[in-house]
């Protein structure tokens, strides 16, 4: 294949460090308006800096072509597809940007006296009954920073649980089909990892998990719908063989946006679920973050919930010394309302309730960060609940699950179908996993080439070689917020890389040609790494 | 059909017709029945955009933020000035709506920004090696400990001065809790981490001494002093630093610190009532393959061209599993380009100037209130833009009084350190002008003296027949 550099191709990466020129700069600071003695009148000299640290020194014009220029390079959701599996790239509403950046949200201290921040502690109030409703579990804590932060919190908790009734165990199980982060978050709570097997049909063979399951289990760890995009059908089985041990249940909920307004994970039998507000409820991942994974729990669980905990209390009068009420720890479907609806009073002047942070909270297992968690976050997925509502969180999943199973359809046609087998033949949830063995044993390409050339056809690639048991996986979630057009670009891509491959596997293993940058040499930077521009 | 999403009737008759069921509803059949809902969650209909904003905005207006009070709370947030570049620049989809970059072909604008926040970060704390950040400041101290446990090959036992920031302190204690580690605290005298009292607290079995500089009350400690203990015992000297003070104050990298983090957040980011901000995370180069994080790398692509991708991923928990140096996945990306953006903005002298103008403020802030009446410095020791102070009447009486004249005065001491009942920590941003920092101390004076008024008038002391 004849290759013609593009332009972003012949320039070379250049970072902001080497565009420094001294004298050059872009902040104007304020006057200092007060003495200015030297500094070693006010600070002993050892304690000092000698040098100040090298920073690029770049005009303000300059420094916005290079981050343009930098963006340039990134390709991103709202350029096209992209069907990242356990991802949830749905569409990131700007609705919940503008109100993020509000004044009364952006610029907010978090030690703001509770007096003061009654919209935002009400926000925190509203966001945690509408997950608990989602979930189907009571009580609510918005604290962990992610998934995994979620994860840690939820194994601690069932750390405490079971200190407090005197017992200390060992291990936790999780599908070998589980996200990476189980088994990491697992070690770092001291917990020992126990596999459990996939069955023929995609869940948890049930022999592996009697075998298993003793009474040195503390929890179990499921996705459910799990990786494969597979409902576990048996759910009600485990849940039962895990409590009557005494083992906690817990979700990892990346995969919520299978099932929001269709079932519930708390009906289901879990104790913890951790949601990915990032994932289901629309946050922009940002590159790599921020997200948030606040945690729902069942009322034997409430009591070890993160320090503090946002709660209400009847309403304190004109403020000194009140606030002594008992708080509600049951948001309950965030209402206040008989019916379980928001009451749009909340928050509102007309509200009769004082939001607080309750510390006293003695079986808590404490912080798991600082203040009182991804705030911003929580505004924009506050506004998606919003935004969609009851009957639009429960089309959301359906359409999300209707756009994965018309995929999984086109994707059984022609060549794809027969080189790229569904790993699971059945109806799927949000997502779906195909194999790339016969592909690779017929056409001599891999699931990484194929995934390479998708990015010439101007595709993000699936998620690829995840879950582990499926042999050359790609694993495609579409989301329900791609068209029908999309999902039909994206299969004839596939038929004509596959096609192409037919002809000459060359072409798909040289790929891509057209981005910014062509493959990278992914074992110099980790044998050789150099991890910060050099400046001598 | 909701606004997001686009399948017409007729769209979805094809797509079913293609899949070969009937309805949406028999793809559902896959849950067991008395597992599915069975009715509409408990929750308001969809709203419009419009509304959805007037509730919003009626939220947030019930808030009082720095633009409608005038803000000298700190304790680790703190109202700088974000210029407005890095709100165009952030907001851009490019940088906005992208996932992790495992494609790195198609990623290199998010990896390349990773490169270039390592390297500012590496700058400032004067260590060779930065990863492109964690969630915030206080989890990342306990992911400092989870380090040093595996550095100190098993040691389980952590030396914690008070003056690191009691929300690290509490996140170290719950993390240890499933470390399986024990932990000792080391008091404060006249402000300073007490030497003797750290001294005689480490020994062989510590993993890692925490300090913090400036610390919790403001003061600037002597890190490379206090360290000696952890160097006599091989322990890692972990310091948590305020990167806002890093063009004045020496670095923990010349302090022999091992490791260096702290709350990112005054690096270009909003106070967003606490998050989401960024932890940075820098250490040694013994300590490259041990960091937690994702770390971009520099590298070649098949031709020959300049390029970056996720480096040491054998390190993270989607390939290494159980045995991963960390389980954090989604971190702070966004966050970290704007702190990126910001300190390029500030560049080499902006960045030590502000450093200067915060010290130069704070030091006339600190000598402003302690003349106020009822106002005492609550230590002397040096100080580099943040402060404490006792007040000689309740202070939550007193912040009530200044907020009311419009003023979030500062952090209460007490419910973390209830030595300091007394105590308010004042902080101070290149924002806090000198007219405010004035009208802070005629504030915080006048409130003393009224409640001391009502306290003497109401004090049983006073009333007919006491003693």
């Amino acid at each position: 294949m004849a290759i013609v550099e593009s332009p972003m191709q012949r320039e070379r990466a250049q970072t902001i460090f080497e565009k420094s020129k001294p004298g050059r700069r872009a902040a104007v600071l304020p006057a200092a308006e007060v003495p200015e003695p030297p500094l070693e009148e006010l600070i002993p000299a050892r304690l000092l800096r000698s040098e100040p640290p090298r920073l690029p020194e770049v005009a303000e014009p300059e420094i916005v072509r290079h981050y343009n220029r930098l963006s340039r390079r990134n390709f991103d959701l709202d350029t096209g597809f992209y069907p990242l599996g356990s991802c949830t790239m749905k569409h990131n509403p700007r609705l919940n940007e503008r109100v993020a950046a509000l004044p009364g949200h952006a610029r907010l201290h978090p030690a703001q006296d509770p007096k003061r921040a009654q919209g935002a502690l009400g926000l925190m109030w509203l966001l945690q009954g509408s997950l608990a409703e989602i979930c189907g579990l009571p009580h609510v804590s918005l604290q962990p920073s992610a998934g995994s932060h979620g994860e840690l919190a939820g194994l601690l908790l069932t750390r405490a649980f079971h200190a407090d009734r005197g017992e200390a165990r060992t291990k936790v199980l999780a599908p070998d089909t589980s996200h990476g982060t189980n088994p990491a978050s697992v070690t770092m709570a001291g917990y020992e990892i126990v596999k459990v097997a996939t069955d023929e049909r995609g869940g948890v063979e049930m022999d592996d998990l009697r075998a298993k399951v003793d009474d040195e289990v503390a929890c179990l760890m499921l996705t459910n719908p799990n990786t494969l995009g597979l409902f576990d059908q048996n759910i009600a089985e485990i849940a039962a063989l895990i409590h009557a041990v005494g083992g906690t249940l817990y979700y990892d909920g990346a995969n919520l946006n299978a099932v929001m307004g269709h079932s519930r994970p708390g009906d289901m039998g879990f104790d913890i679920v951790h949601v990915n507000l990032h994932k289901s409820f629309s946050q922009p991942h940002g590159g790599g973050g921020p997200g948030a994974g606040p945690i729902a729990v069942s009322d034997r669980m409430e009591p070890f919930l993160p320090r503090p905990q946002v709660v209400r209390r009847a309403r304190r009068d004109a403020g000194r010394n009140g606030g002594e009420a008992r708080g509600s720890r049951h948001p309950r479907s965030g209402s206040g309302k008989a019916d379980g609806r928001p009451d749009p009073k909340i928050g509102s002047g007309r509200d009769d309730h004082f939001y607080d942070l309750d510390f006293d909270r003695p079986k808590s297992i404490g912080r798991l960060r600082g203040f009182q968690g991804n705030f911003g976050v929580f505004v924009r997925s506050y506004a998606y609940i919003l935004s969609l509502g009851a009957d639009g969180l429960a089309e959301a999943s359906e359409t999300a699950v209707l756009n994965a199973n018309y995929l999984k359809a086109r994707l059984a046609e022609g060549r794809a179908g027969k080189r790229l087998p569904v790993a699971f033949e059945r109806h799927c949830m949000h997502e779906f996993v195909l194999s790339g063995k016969p592909m690779k044993k017929e056409l001599g390409i891999a699931t990484l080439d194929l995934a390479k050339r998708l990015l010439d056809f101007g595709f993000h690639p699936p998620t690829v070689y995840f879950p582990l048991l499926v042999e050359e996986a790609l694993m495609i979630e579409p989301t329900e917020t791609e068209t029908k057009e999309s999902l039909d670009a994206f299969a004839e891509a596939i038929e004509r890389i596959l096609a192409e491959a037919e002809e000459d596997p060359e072409t798909a293993k040289q790929a891509p040609y057209t981005t910014p940058v062509r493959r990278l040499d992914e074992v110099k930077a980790t044998r050789k790494p150099v991890v910060r521009q050099p400046l001598d | 059909m909701s606004r997001y999403t686009s399948a017409t009737p007729a769209d979805r008759a094809e797509m079913l017709a293609a899949i070969g069921v009937d309805s949406t509803a028999e793809l559902f059949e896959q849950i067991p029945e008395p597992l599915r809902l069975g009715r509409p969650l408990a929750l308001p209909a969809g709203m419009s955009e419009a509304e959805v904003y007037e509730r919003l905005a009626e939220l947030a207006s019930r808030n009082a933020d720095a633009e409608e009070q005038v803000c000298f709370l700190g304790a680790g947030m703190y109202d700088h000035y974000v210029p407005a570049i890095v709100d165009a620049i952030t907001q851009r989809s490019e940088f906005l709506t992208p996932y992790t970059p495992y494609q790195p072909e198609i990623s290199q604008g998010g990896l390349q920004a990773m490169f270039e926040f390592q390297t500012a970060i590496s700058e400032l704390t004067a260590l060779p090696v930065s990863n492109a950040g964690l969630y915030e400041g206080p989890s990342s101290v306990a992911s400092a400990a989870y380090l040093a446990i595996g550095a100190t090959k098993g040691r389980r036992r952590f030396v914690v001065s008070r003056g690191v920031h009691p929300h690290s302190r509490e996140t170290l204690a719950t993390y240890s809790a499933g470390y399986g580690a024990t932990i000792e605290e080391v008091g404060l005298e006249h402000g300073l981490t007490d030497a003797a009292a750290l001294a005689e607290a480490v020994d062989g079995e510590t993993a890692a001494v925490f300090l913090q500089s400036p610390n919790f009350l403001g003061a600037v400690e002597d890190v490379e002093a206090l360290g000696a203990a952890a160097k006599r015992h091989g322990a890692l000297l972990v310091v948590a630093v305020d990167p806002m003070t890093l063009g004045v104050l020496r670095p923990p990298g010349e302090c022999g610190a091992d490791i260096a983090l702290g709350e990112g957040q005054p690096l270009g980011n909003r106070l967003d009532f606490g998050g989401p901000s960024f932890g940075f995370f820098c250490g040694t180069e013994e300590l490259l393959r041990k960091m937690p994080g994702r770390i971009a790398g520099e590298t070649d692509d098949v031709d020959g061209r300049r390029g970056f991708v996720l480096a040491l991923q054998t390190r993270e928990q989607h390939i290494r599993r159980e045995k991963a140096t960390h389980n954090i996945c989604t971190a702070q990306a966004l966050n970290a380009l704007a702190a990126t953006i910001h300190l390029a903005w500030l560049g080499r002298e902006g960045f030590r100037e502000l450093g200067e103008l915060l010290v130069r403020r704070t030091a006339y802030a600190r000598e402003r209130l302690a003349s106020a009446p009822g106002v005492e410095l609550l230590h002397e020791a040096p100080v580099a833009r943040e402060f404490a102070v006792r007040l000689d009447a309740p202070v939550d009486r007193v912040l009530e009084r200044c907020a009311e004249r419009g003023i979030a005065a500062g952090y209460p001491l007490g419910r973390e350190y209830p030595e300091h009942e007394d105590g308010l920590l004042v902080a101070i941003t290149e924002r806090r002008t000198r007219e405010q920092i004035d009208a802070l101390a005629e504030a915080l004076g006048a409130a003393v003296q009224t409640e001391r008024g009502e306290l003497v008038g109401n004090s049983p002391t006073n009333a007919p027949g006491g003693p």
